[in-house]
This record gives structure tokens, C-alpha cells and sequence, in this order.
């Protein structure tokens, strides 16, 4: 890629996973019990994506990451304290709910609006990435939505890596059942990459790419508009927890292959 | 607070988030800050915690994987905090509150590992402080982490001033460490030779360089100073065997043997020549003294993040302890509270918070004061250099003067227009805060680690014999005894309370100290639960007790109020402490509800909150003013002799005879004389006659009417001790156990 690929990742906040989330009814519908005050990371599969758009951007020289996302944004801001210490990138926030509660749909035309209106990005250069989940609902629909709104034909879901060539095209290796991967050639942007957990390990803490990703990072977050979803008439009849008890219990120095036989017993209960 | 209340307050739901603690402790607007929390408690919470889980604890030695620890540092941005970025770090300004936020986050889960860490800026803080412009640009640069592409290890350093017995330990004036001439052509830089040994010296496994206290044992050098010692120096670098410690042990600890030959540049801040003699600018007690002001309250701020960081898995243990019994079958009370269904548990619990929060308070506030102190200490000294004011006694001088305006203002009304000129005139806002860094950083010192040390028992017994044994989570029995070192590392509780002896009797602190009483009552006409008001009479009466106490003789016409009466000093310290933590813990209380209802995502839950955070100040404030009152009690009256059966006594008491007759014309009289002497001498068989108050009356009325104040505040420890018993905490500690 000559000049570079435009990386804009999709992400949003939730919950951290060591908190109990237990849905409640509210006026405006399903919620998360306290989820205001809980503390939140960003989307783990939102993560991979970032971390993998900022591993491709440093690998292709003249490449620029964005990470969009749609949140309420005193929250992002404190989620930003982490995650934008990690990599480069500029942000662009929505300041909307966050909730595993809103419509796939009214998330997907907000953030495709959101990444047409950033200035100076340039389609032909386009990698649109996202998680092809999310850990506060896995709708698993918002990233291929967001695609079609912004007309990009060549989507991957699943995807666990991308080898570009010099002359922009790029492999790409999505999970198929039986963990194995189906692997394809596309011939370059723009296209849409639905992220499952590739290959990289989070990156550390660096306060130095921090205090330089807030130049932008704050701006942004001041700047953030309001965005009600759309309303679509979803609605939620009842909501439950997940029927199965999480069993939550720390172990020590235990090998993989003992952990690994005492989930198989589990489930053969 | 001040809403009205209902039947059932709200209350809180969740343990506080980094944005309440951004808002009490007032960094909600430094970002540098918020990322360096984010990037020290994953260093605290992954490698720091696995090691402690792994056993790394269980050894002396300064093994390989605590020597990683330091790597994570550099990566992390703990090196750096340190430096200006100029030097390689990332902080600009004063970096108190940075620091102490970084010792924070490393003690909530060990402290060895945040001594490590804060014993390396320990070493540079001589240089930092009284360095020479070129020794700090050295110095700084090669200890910070290398940048990107740059291939080079950071210089770690040690502070040296602790010898062995029985040398310098407490006190500072003590030195045994020796400097001599060793070679000095004329016209060249002197070369000197030091011999120094030092006693249980940080970081000393793999320090590159030493920064050390010691004393001239040449005619010509004059008096004591600190060096920098180098590794390559010529002579003996010995680290010597290392400290068997108890605690602690993820920080190097030893008894080093330095025998070295040095350039005199070496000497901390410069020297100039004086006939012939070197005089270096600053003797170590100088040095020492603007290091110690700033490194102990990080020492306090430790201890406090331990306190907090206990009641998460206390509330996991008690909820979880008879869980898996037949009886307690899930939705059932004993399954879902276990041991918090028990009063005693949550109140135990409820204290050990409110220490928590008084305690981060106090170190916190403290950190902030020197922040804002440092330009303005920097601004003075220039001022008083080019003025040709250099001398120690002759700026003291200078500051008297300063004392008496700057007092005369604060007693003015606070809306009276010449207050104005504390603020604009440095010199008085210097003293002001001065007086005031002189009282809160030994305060945060003492009080946070000695009572902290003592409520981190109380965590420790509230997890029952889990507490005691390694797998404890949180590793609450080590911190217990970690807690033990921070209240002796870096001078010791004497040392707080000898300091606090003399400046909490400066006048500057002390108008200051009248306003606070001033303060807390305006404070509790809007805000009743917090407790301010008891805090506000408790001060009074402390105020009553220096007063009395510095104007006193004892029963034997020996002054009370003396240096050498520590007997007297001392506790009244402690008293003070107790005070100023809990005024702290309110002010970041009412920070929260300020700043806290602009805030979208406090919005919530603020108002539950705000209620459970007065509910612990107001435990905390009874905690505190029974304290206070009961030293001050036990000082004012105790050094009074009590009177005996004898003529003397005799003198207070009634005749029963006379008493008969004065019953005549007094009718009940009889019934009201406390004692009385029969016709045949006999007396009531006690101690003696009871004795009296006079001149007291005062000390009296208000140490009643303090007991009175108490109201409610056994009832704000139910309201909080009901609201953990319902607060949700995460499913697991996020750190291993
Ligand atoms: C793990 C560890 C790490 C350390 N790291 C360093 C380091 O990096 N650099 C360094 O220089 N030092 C270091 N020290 C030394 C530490 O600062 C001293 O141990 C501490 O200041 C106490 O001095 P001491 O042990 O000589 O106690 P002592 O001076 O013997 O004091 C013992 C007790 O005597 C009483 N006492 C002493 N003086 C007075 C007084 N004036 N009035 C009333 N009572 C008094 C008090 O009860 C006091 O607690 C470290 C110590 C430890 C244990």
C-alpha cells in the first residue's frame, strides 16, 4: 500500500467482565443493574481490532488509525485512560448509550455517519474494523450493517489475521467451525473487518503514547454531539441472565492440561 | 447531607470508581494522572500480585524475578514519574500528589514493591532538592528509562543515611560517615575520600549510585553534607549481606561498606572555598530535611491503600463464608450475607473504611499542599538568594516577621478585603502553606502508618484465620505487617511526633487551626451528618488543651509544655492528628458532592454515595474527637496531683459538724458536699478527697458538651454498616491471591 491504509476502528465500552451484570427493567427499558457505576473497559473484541489496526498502521508506513465510538462519554473518558496509553490513534466519540440493550441497527447508522464525516478519510485506503461480537451483547450484526451503510462490498467476520502485500492487497484468515480458519485474498480497501481475537497481546501501559494521544483524545471527547438511537420499535419483552451459575474462582499455578480436564467433567455433569 | 431524610436513605450500590476517587482527590482534571493510575495498577495488579502470589515474598535475596519488577516499572512510566520531561519523563510541574498516587496503586497490592519503586526517587531527591543544576541534569537523565531506539539502562540509585549501631538512625545529627581530603593540587577539583556504612539501605542489591550522609573528618571541610557515590568509583562499593527482613520483601534491603575516592563535584548542591576550606552549601540535615518533608507522606499514602483495599475481600469473605453449607441454600439469609448478617462484622468493617478514607484523605491533602508549595518555596528561596539572604537563622529571621502579618490576616473575618493580601503576597502564602506542610506531612506520617498498622489488625482478624496465611486475598496479613515498617522507615513515629511537637505550636498553623473550627461549623450547619460539628468542638478542645498545657506547670512547678516532656508533647500530637485526618476525610466529601453532581456518569448513584461517605466521616469524626478528648483529658488533668487524706486534702473537704450547721440555714446542703470528715476523722474510704477543677471549668464544659456531640453518630455507623451489607462488589478480586 503506497500511501498507507486509513484504519477506523469501531468500538464502545462495557462493563467490566469481573462485575456481576444482572438486567433490570427501567423506564427506558432493559438495563444493567448499576451499570452506570460500574466500572467499564473497552468492548474486548473492540480491543483486538484496535490493537491489530495499530499493529498493521505501524507496519505500513503512512498508514492513520481512528477509533469511533459510541458511549456516554464521561464513561469513555475514563475507559480512555487506558485504552489510549496503549496505542495511537484519534478518537472520534458519540456521546449515546453504550447499553447491550440498544438496536444493532440505530448503532450502525450513527457510526457509519461518524466515519463518513471524518475529515480527510480517504476511501480508497478504508479498513473499516470492528469485533464481530460484542461482550455486552454480541448482536453480532452491527459491524456488517455499518458495512452496507457505507457500501463496502468485501466484509470478513471472524477474522483472526491480515497479511497485506505491497501492492495493497491482503490475506485475510476468518474462524469456520472445527477451528479452523477459511482464508481469502481481497485486492484491497476499501473493506470491513469483523475482528475475533487475533494474535496480539495487549499491549503495556505507555504514558508517553498516552500524553500524546490526549492532545487529540480530550478534544474529541469535549466535542462529542449527542446521538439518541433511533428508535426502531425494538422492544425487549423480558430480559434474563444466562440460565448457567458463573462460578467464578481463582487457582493457582495449575496446567493447562488439569484446568482443561476439569471443564470437560464439568459439562459431563 | 443536607436533603431530608426518608424513611430509607439511598444508599451505596457500588465500592467508589476511579471517578469518585478523581473528584475527592482532586485530579479529576489531570489526565497524566488518571493514565499513570491506570499504568501502575497494571504492573500492581499483574506482574506485582503474581509474584506475591508465587511465593516471591518468601526470600531475602534480590532475585531475578523481583529484579523484572523494575523493568515493568521503566515501561510503565513508575520510573519516570520523577523526571521532567526534559529528563525523560512525562509529568510537567510538581510531582507530590503523582508520586503518592503511584505509591498508591503499588501498596494496595505490596508494598515492598512501591518501596522500590519510591526508594529510587528517595535516592535522587537529595539531587532533585539541593542539587547542582548540572548534578540534577546528570543525575535525572541517567536514571530515566531509555526511549525508544535508545539502548541503555536506567541507573538505579540508593538514599544512604541510616548507620549502623550506634550511629545515626532517628537521629539525624549523629553521623559517623566520614569525608576527607584525600588529594588537592592547586587550582584543581579537590578529590575526597569517603568511608561510610550504612544500615538497612534500599535498593542497595543493584543501586548504580548512592546519595550519602556524612560528616567532615578533615579541617578542611566544613561540617556534614551529602555525596553521590558511583558504582565505578575507585575504593569498595559493598553492598553487604542482605536485611533479613519480615516484610517487605520485594525491595532490596542491606548493610553496605563504601570505602571510595571521589571528585568533590560529587557533593550534593556544590561547595565554595573559604580560606582554604571547602564549605559545602548545604550540611545533610538541610538536604535531608527537604527530602523527608516530601517522601514520608507517600510513606502514609501506602498504608491508606491498604486499608482500602482490605474491604473488598472482606466483604467477598464474609458474604461467601458459610456458602456450600446444606442450610444455606442460595436466596437464603445465611447464603447470601453469611457473616455480615452479624452487627459486630459490618461495624468492624465499617471502621476499618472510615480509616481508610481519613487516611487517604489526610495523604492525599498533603501531597496536593506540597504541589502547590514547591513553586512558591522556589520562588521564595530565589528571592531571599538574590536579596543576599542565604544563612539558615537570617531567613528564619525573615519568616518570624512573615508569621506575625500573615497571622494578623487569617484572624481577620474571612470576608474582610485585606485578606486578599495572603493570597497575593508570596512571601505570606509561603508561610501560610509552609506552616501548614510542617503539620500535615508528619501528621500523614504518623498517624496514617500507627493507626493504620493497628486497623490493618482489625482487617487482618475480620477474615478470621484466612487472615494469617498467605492465600489470604488481597495478602491482608502481609500488609498488616508491611504497615509496621512505614510507620519506622524514614523516621519513626518519635520522630513525627518530635517534629509536630514543635510545629504544631507555630502561630501561623494555629490561626489557621482556629478558622478550621470555624470552618467545620459551617460546614455542619448544611451538612449535619458529616459530623463537623463534633469535629469542630473536639478542636476546641484541643485548641483549650495546647493553650493550658504551654502556659502550665505540673505538681511539682515543672513547665508541661517543654521539648524534653514528651510525655505532654507527644499525645498532644497524636490528638492533632487524629483531628486534621478527619477534617480531611470531610472536605473530599463535600469536593464529591461539588464536583460530583456535574459529572453524567457519577450521576446515579451520587446522591447513595454522598449519604454512605458522611456516614463514615461521621464515625470516623466521633472516632477522632473521642480521642482527642480523652488525651487531652488525661493531659490536663493528669499532671495535677490528686489530693491525699492529709491536712492539704483536709482543706477541700466539709466538717461533718459544720455541715449540721449550715444544714440549718442551708437546707440540703448535706447532700450536695462531695466530702466529708466525720467528728471522729473517718472519711469515705476512696483515694482521697475528689479533686477539684479550678481553672478548668472551661476544659470542663467542653469536654461534656463534646460526650454530648456524640448524638448520632452510632447511628450513622448502622446506616453504613446496613449499607455494606447490600453494596454489589465484582465476582472476583482482580488481582491474584
Ligand atoms: C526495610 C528497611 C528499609 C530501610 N531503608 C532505608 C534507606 O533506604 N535509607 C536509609 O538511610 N535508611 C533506611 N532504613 C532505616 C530506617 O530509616 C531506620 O531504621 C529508622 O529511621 C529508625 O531508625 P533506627 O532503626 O535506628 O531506630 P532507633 O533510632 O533506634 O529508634 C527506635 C525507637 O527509639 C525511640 N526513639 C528514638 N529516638 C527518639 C526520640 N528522639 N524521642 C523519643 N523516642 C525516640 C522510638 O521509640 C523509636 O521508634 C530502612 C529500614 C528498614 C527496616
Amino acid at each position: 500500500m503506497r500511501n498507507g491504509y486509513h484504519i477506523v476502528v469501531c468500538g464502545s465500552i462495557v462493563p467490566d467482565p469481573l462485575q456481576t451484570l444482572e438486567p433490570i427493567e427501567t423506564p427506558g427499558g432493559p438495563a444493567l443493574k448499576n451499570e452506570m457505576m460500574l466500572p467499564a473497559v473497552l468492548d474486548p473484541w473492540a480491543s483486538h481490532a484496535l490493537y491489530e489496526a495499530a499493529n498493521l498502521a505501524s507496519k505500513v508506513a503512512g498508514s492513520k488509525v481512528w477509533l469511533v465510538s459510541v458511549a456516554p462519554k464521561a464513561k469513555l473518558q475514563q475507559v480512555m485512560m487506558t485504552v489510549a496509553q496503549k496505542v495511537s490513534f484519534e478518537l472520534v466519540a458519540v456521546d449515546g448509550p453504550a447499553s447491550g440493550f440498544g438496536d444493532a441497527y440505530g448503532v450502525a447508522a450513527i457510526l457509519a455517519d461518524e466515519v463518513q464525516s471524518i475529515a480527510g478519510l480517504d476511501r480508497s485506503r478504508l479498513l473499516v474494523f470492528g469485533g464481530w461480537e460484542s461482550a455486552s451483547r454480541g448482536a453480532g450484526v452491527t459491524m456488517q450493517l455499518v458495512g452496507e451503510r457505507l457500501g463496502i462490498a468485501d466484509q470478513f467476520q471472524g477474522v483472526d489475521q491480515i497479511t497485506t502485500q505491497a501492492d495493497g492487497s491482503f490475506e485475510v484468515l476468518e474462524r469456520i467451525e472445527g477451528g479452523r480458519h477459511q482464508v481469502s485474498m481481497c485486492s484491497g480497501p476499501p473493506a470491513l473487518l469483523g475482528w475475533a481475537t487475533g494474535n496480539l497481546p495487549e499491549p503495556r501501559n505507555n504514558p508517553q503514547v498516552g500524553m500524546a494521544n490526549m492532545r487529540t483524545v480530550m478534544p474529541a471527547l469535549q466535542r462529542a454531539k449527542a446521538a439518541a438511537l433511533a428508535g426502531s420499535g425494538l422492544r425487549f419483552l423480558s430480559t434474563t441472565p444466562p440460565k448457567q451459575q458463573r462460578q467464578t474462582r481463582i487457582v493457582k499455578n495449575r496446567p493447562v492440561e488439569e484446568i482443561a480436564q476439569e471443564i470437560v467433567e464439568w459439562i459431563g455433569k | 447531607m443536607a436533603t431530608a431524610i426518608s424513611a430509607a436513605p439511598e444508599t451505596l450500590h457500588t465500592l467508589p470508581t476511579d471517578l469518585v476517587r478523581q473528584i475527592q482527590w482532586r485530579f479529576a482534571d489531570r489526565y497524566d494522572l488518571q493514565m499513570l493510575i491506570q499504568s501502575v495498577r497494571a504492573v500492581a495488579r499483574g506482574p506485582v500480585a503474581r509474584l506475591v502470589a508465587a511465593g516471591g515474598r518468601n526470600s531475602h535475596e534480590w532475585t531475578e524475578q523481583k529484579s523484572e519488577l523494575l523493568e515493568y516499572f521503566d515501561k510503565s512510566g513508575i520510573t519516570a514519574v520523577f523526571m521532567e520531561p526534559e529528563q525523560g519523563g512525562f509529568i510537567a510541574g510538581p510531582k507530590n500528589l503523582a508520586l503518592a498516587l503511584v505509591a498508591f496503586e503499588l501498596a494496595w497490592v505490596d508494598g515492598g514493591a512501591a518501596t522500590g519503586s519510591l526508594a529510587g526517587c528517595l535516592a535522587l531527591a537529595p539531587i532533585h532538592e539541593r542539587g547542582t543544576p548540572e548534578q540534577r541534569d546528570h543525575y535525572m537523565r541517567l536514571a530515566a528509562p531509555a526511549q525508544p531506539g535508545e539502548e541503555r539502562r536506567p541507573w538505579r540509585g540508593a538514599f544512604c543515611l541510616t548507620e549502623p549501631i550506634p550511629y545515626v538512625g532517628v537521629d539525624t545529627g549523629m553521623l559517623n560517615g566520614k569525608l576527607r581530603v584525600e588529594s588537592w593540587n592547586p587550582g584543581d577539583e579537590p578529590i575526597l575520600h569517603v568511608e561510610k556504612r550504612g544500615r538497612f539501605i534500599t535498593n542497595i542489591g543493584f543501586a548504580n549510585f548512592v546519595t550519602a550522609a556524612v560528616d567532615s573528618a578533615d579541617p578542611r571541610i566544613k561540617g556534614s553534607c551529602m555525596v553521590i557515590l558511583e558504582e565505578g568509583d575507585p575504593g569498595t562499593f559493598d553492598r553487604g549481606t542482605p536485611t533479613r527482613k519480615l516484610v517487605h520483601q520485594l525491595s532490596s534491603t542491606g548493610d553496605p561498606i563504601f570505602s571510595l575516592r571521589i571528585p568533590a563535584s560529587r557533593i550534593v548542591g556544590g561547595y565554595d572555598i573559604k580560606d582554604g576550606v571547602i564549605v559545602p552549601r548545604f550540611s545533610h540535615s538541610e538536604v535531608i530535611e527537604a527530602v523527608f518533608r516530601r517522601t514520608r507522606v507517600t510513606v502514609g499514602v501506602m498504608t491508606a491503600a491498604k486499608l482500602l483495599s482490605a474491604v473488598e475481600p472482606i466483604i467477598r469473605y464474609q458474604r461467601g463464608r458459610f456458602r456450600g453449607a446444606e442450610m444455606a441454600t442460595p436466596g437464603s439469609i445465611r447464603y447470601e450475607l453469611g457473616l455480615q448478617q452479624r452487627e459486630d462484622a459490618l461495624h468492624r468493617l465499617v471502621d476499618v473504611w472510615a480509616a481508610g478514607e481519613a487516611s487517604a484523605s489526610l495523604g492525599f491533602a498533603a501531597s496536593r499542599l506540597f504541589d502547590e508549595l514547591d513553586p512558591i518555596e522556589r520562588e521564595i528561596d530565589e528571592q531571599l538568594t538574590q536579596r543576599g539572604i542565604t544563612g539558615a537563622r537570617a531567613r528564619m529571621k525573615i519568616f518570624r516577621e512573615a508569621w506575625d502579618e500573615a497571622v494578623k490576616l487569617l484572624d481577620l473575618p474571612a470576608y474582610d478585603a485585606q485578606r486578599a493580601k495572603l493570597e497575593a503576597d508570596p512571601m505570606l502564602r509561603f508561610v501560610q502553606m509552609d506552616s501548614l506542610a510542617d503539620v500535615l506531612c508528619p501528621a500523614t506520617k504518623l498517624w496514617n502508618t500507627g493507626f493504620g498498622s493497628q486497623m490493618m489488625r482489625e482487617a487482618v482478624s475480620l477474615m478470621g484465620g484466612y487472615g494469617i496465611t498467605e492465600d489470604c486475598p488481597g495478602f491482608l496479613g502481609h500488609k498488616w505487617m508491611d504497615s509496621q515498617l512505614e510507620a519506622t522507615y524514614e523516621g519513626p513515629e518519635a520522630v513525627q511526633r518530635r517534629q509536630l511537637s514543635v510545629t504544631m505550636t507555630n502561630p501561623v498553623f494555629l490561626a489557621q487551626f482556629r478558622n478550621w473550627v470555624r470552618e467545620m461549623r459551617e460546614i455542619a450547619a448544611t451538612h449535619p451528618g458529616t459530623g463537623a460539628c463534633t469535629l469542630a468542638t473536639a478542636m476546641l478542645l484541643w485548641l483549650w488543651s495546647i493553650d493550658h498545657l504551654q502556659h502550665t506547670s505540673d505538681a511539682d512547678g515543672s513547665k508541661l509544655y517543654h521539648s524534653a516532656r514528651q510525655g505532654v508533647t507527644f499525645p498532644l500530637a497524636d490528638a492533632l492528628c487524629w483531628l486534621v485526618a478527619a477534617r480531611c476525610q470531610i472536605l473530599d466529601v463535600l469536593e464529591l458532592e461539588r464536583r460530583g453532581g456535574e459529572d453524567a456518569a457519577l450521576a446515579d448513584g451520587l446522591h447513595g454515595l454522598l449519604n454512605f461517605m458522611s456516614d463514615l466521616c461521621h464515625v470516623q469524626t466521633a472516632r477522632a474527637s473521642g480521642e482527642a478528648g480523652r488525651i487531652c483529658a488525661e493531659l490536663v488533668f493528669g499532671y495535677n496531683r490528686h489530693p491525699a487524706w492529709d491536712a492539704e486534702g483536709y482543706k477541700s473537704c466539709y466538717r461533718a459538724e459544720d455541715l449540721d450547721e449550715l444544714e440549718s440555714i442551708m437546707p440540703g446542703i448535706a447532700a450536695c458536699a462531695l466530702d466529708v470528715i466525720a467528728t471522729d476523722g473517718s472519711h469515705a474510704g476512696k483515694a482521697g478527697p475528689c479533686a477539684g477543677c479550678a481553672g478548668l471549668q472551661q476544659f470542663q464544659v467542653l469536654r461534656s458538651r463534646l460526650d454530648i456531640c456524640l448524638t448520632g453518630c452510632r447511628l450513622a455507623k448502622d446506616r453504613a454498616a446496613e449499607a455494606i451489607s447490600k453494596i454489589m462488589i465484582p465476582e472476583a478480586l482482580d488481582y491474584p491471591a
